[in-house]
């Protein structure tokens, strides 16, 4: 029974669907031109918002790699990871450590930032092999304890090796200015908007293409079902040490782009909580799909905005109001990641294909 | 040698504590097999309202009961508002919910209290008493043993010697011969989650006042330390729990006494990582296969 399940996985029944009559695009060239389309709305966006949105659209971009990574990890391999949060702080401070090398030995030329971020990404999936053999062992609650500890420990290691990381007061990430062909005037964020919506489409398109890939089929086919999957001819453990390392590599380049918004890391942006932010989105986005790792990012960044202009809507003390801000959108994420996995546990992206499935039912599509 | 007798019997005090909270893991895992990612958050919420209670009164030992009283409130709330309605199938979405629930907890914390550090108030004296010129014990490490040990007791002679107690087991065990033989299935899973969160509580008010003091997130750490006890000891085993505890109280205990406080955290995973990677079913796991 599990084996025939192994053999037609449920995708295979969707890419039936999903054929039409015509020569096929083939999937590279469609996911190129989506994000070449996705480049061009973010570069005319980013001419029409003032500086504050600009920035905060860069920070969406740097969340969402991570939050991609972290779908392609627990969405379609089925693995918990609560450790995403120290594999960013990973990338964040290698990119860090890299600037400052890169400035103390007079290279300050804005392309070694490329360097530094394919640094972050090396060092980060050499961090991410090293959890993900351990953890290729572990199943549920053991795998998600480990990772729980990587991601309370590893912000304490900063304070333990102080000398290199600086301790709780972190490091500064020297940048160099946004170059001099864009006019002298040309404003910081854009330009940091550009380099992070650059780099986070890069690699979106890397891993939609994975999830469309063969690699992507044998994650699903792990996910559903491990034994069906071992019994198909599956390297159950390789495939899932290969999903781990995927996604911190995502992880680390959304670490590293951070720190380069920031221009600086220091372990208290890097907790715990950023580890269980980074699930609530996923989860609350939608478990499985890239589009839902989207709304995910989004959210991380437009919560706490929406929660200071509702506090501002009262008039509190200020210590109640600074008490208020830092938590409420803790709380409200909390509340909405239950509501969500007890009433809904497709997320955002469930409702809506839920949405458009009952919309195509009333209208066929001969029709629309 | 003298220091060596002091850290390990600061450590055997340590472990206890954190004998405790695995125990509170150990409970619920046999009960409904989901590890309570919550536990430190739910137990930290509890020893906040000590505070409150001995704010108010004056009193350590009223804070000290209402922390016992609330852990058990909390545990049986959570099941009944939380846990029952999630969905069991997917071993992920547990987690997810208990993930949650950390969330929510330690930031309706944080609103009321504020993200700072409370000094939390012993209720003996933290220095070691000198035996021989040896300083030993001190009264407090006493009071925990004490405690931890009549807990642990009282854990066993409910599970052993009393009719719910059986039912608890047989509920766990076959639920669905249980129900058929009249026990009310769902109602002895509310009562373990609650006996667990007592549990909880009592650890929490245990070990924080040996720490840096209240705090949303004081049980952080400590609840990866306990749930490497209850893995060392195998998660299905409470007399496992108890000796992994102990184990990591002691280990804990050498390596910031010979090493240094700040490689604490960097032991904890490190032997996390030894004994997932050596012996995943922890020490007192009987050899079986994997069920498929």
């Amino acid at each position: 029974m599990s084996a025939t399940r192994a053999s037609a996985p449920p995708h295979q029944h969707r890419a039936v669907d999903l054929v039409r009559p015509g020569r096929p695009v083939p999937t590279l060239i469609r996911h190129l031109a989506v994000a070449a389309g996705a480049a061009l709305v973010v570069l005319l966006v980013s001419y029409q918002l003032d500086s504050y949105r600009n920035f905060q659209l860069a920070t969406v971009a740097a969340y969402l790699c991570a939050t991609a990574g972290l779908t392609i990890l627990t969405g379609l391999c089925g693995q918990l990871s609560l450790g995403h949060g120290a594999l960013m702080a990973t990338g964040a401070y290698t990119v860090a450590l890299c600037q400052s090398a890169f400035f103390d030995r007079g290279v300050t030329s804005g392309s070694v930032l490329l360097l530094s971020l394919v640094a972050a990404v090396a060092v980060t999936v050499t961090v991410g092999l090293v959890v993900g053999v351990a953890a290729a062992r572990l199943r549920g609650p053991y795998l998600a304890g480990l990772t729980l500890a990587v991601a309370v420990v590893v912000p304490a290691l900063t304070v333990t090796f102080d000398g290199v990381f600086n301790g709780e007061q972190g490091l500064a990430v020297p940048l160099a200015p946004a170059p001099q062909g864009l006019g002298v005037y040309f404003p910081h964020e854009r330009w940091q908007l550009w380099v992070a919506a650059g780099a986070t489409l890069l690699c979106l398109v890397v891993l939609a293409n994975l999830v469309r890939s063969r690699y992507g089929r044998l994650f699903r086919a792990v996910r559903d079902d491990e034994v069906a999957a071992r019994l198909a001819g599956i390297h159950v453990a390789r495939t899932q040490v290969i999903a781990f390392v995927v996604s911190a590599a995502g992880a680390g380049l959304g670490g590293a782009l951070l720190a380069v918004l920031a221009q600086s890391v220091s372990p208290g942006a890097f907790g715990l909580t950023l580890s269980l932010f980074l699930l609530m989105a996923v989860v609350i986005g939608g478990l499985g799909r890239l589009a839902g790792a989207v709304w995910g990012a989004f959210l991380l960044v437009a919560l706490p905005d929406l929660t200071h202009s509702l506090t501002n809507l009262f008039t509190l003390s200020p210590a109640a109001a600074q008490r208020l801000e830092g938590n409420l959108p803790l709380a409200i994420f909390g509340a909405t990641l239950i509501v969500v996995m007890i009433a809904a546990p497709g997320g955002v992206q469930g409702l809506l294909s839920r949405l458009t499935r009952a919309l195509r039912a009333r209208w066929p599509a001969g029709r629309s | 040698m003298d220091r060596f007798l002091f850290l390990t019997l600061d450590g055997l005090s340590r472990g206890a504590v954190y004998a405790a909270f695995a125990l509170a893991l150990v409970l619920i895992w046999r009960a409904g097999r989901i590890v309570n990612f919550a536990q430190g958050a739910m137990a930290v919420a509890a020893a906040y309202v000590a505070y409150s209670v001995t704010a108010a009164t004056g009193s350590y030992w009223l804070g000290f009961g209402a922390a016992l009283l609330a852990g058990l409130l909390l545990g049986a709330v959570v099941d009944i508002a939380v846990m029952r309605l999630v969905d069991h199938r997917s071993p992920l979405n547990p987690v997810i919910v208990a993930l949650g629930l950390v969330l929510l907890i330690q930031a309706v914390l944080g609103m009321l209290y504020g993200n700072e550090y409370r000094p939390a108030q012993a209720p003996f004296s933290r220095t070691a008493l000198a035996v021989g010129g040896t300083a030993v014990l001190s009264p407090y490490d006493l009071f925990v043993f004490a405690a931890v040990g009549v807990v642990g007791a009282a854990l066993v002679w409910i599970f052993t010697r009393t009719a719910i107690g059986l039912r608890m087991r047989a509920a766990a065990f076959a639920p669905e011969v249980s129900r058929l033989l009249g026990v009310n299935v769902g109602g002895m899973l509310t009562l373990g989650w609650a006996l667990a969160s007592g549990v909880g509580a009592l650890a929490a008010m245990l070990v924080i006042p040996t720490e840096l003091g209240l705090h949303p997130h004081a049980m952080d750490l400590v609840f990866v330390s306990a749930f490497t006890a209850a893995v060392l000891g195998g998660l299905d085993s409470p007399p496992g729990a108890v000796v992994g505890g102990l184990g990591v109280g002691l280990l804990l205990s050498y390596v910031s006494g010979y090493a240094g406080g700040d490689l604490i955290p960097l032991a904890v995973l490190a032997l996390l990582l030894t004994v997932l990677l050596l012996r995943p079913g922890g020490l007192f796991a009987p050899v079986t296969a994997r069920r498929v």
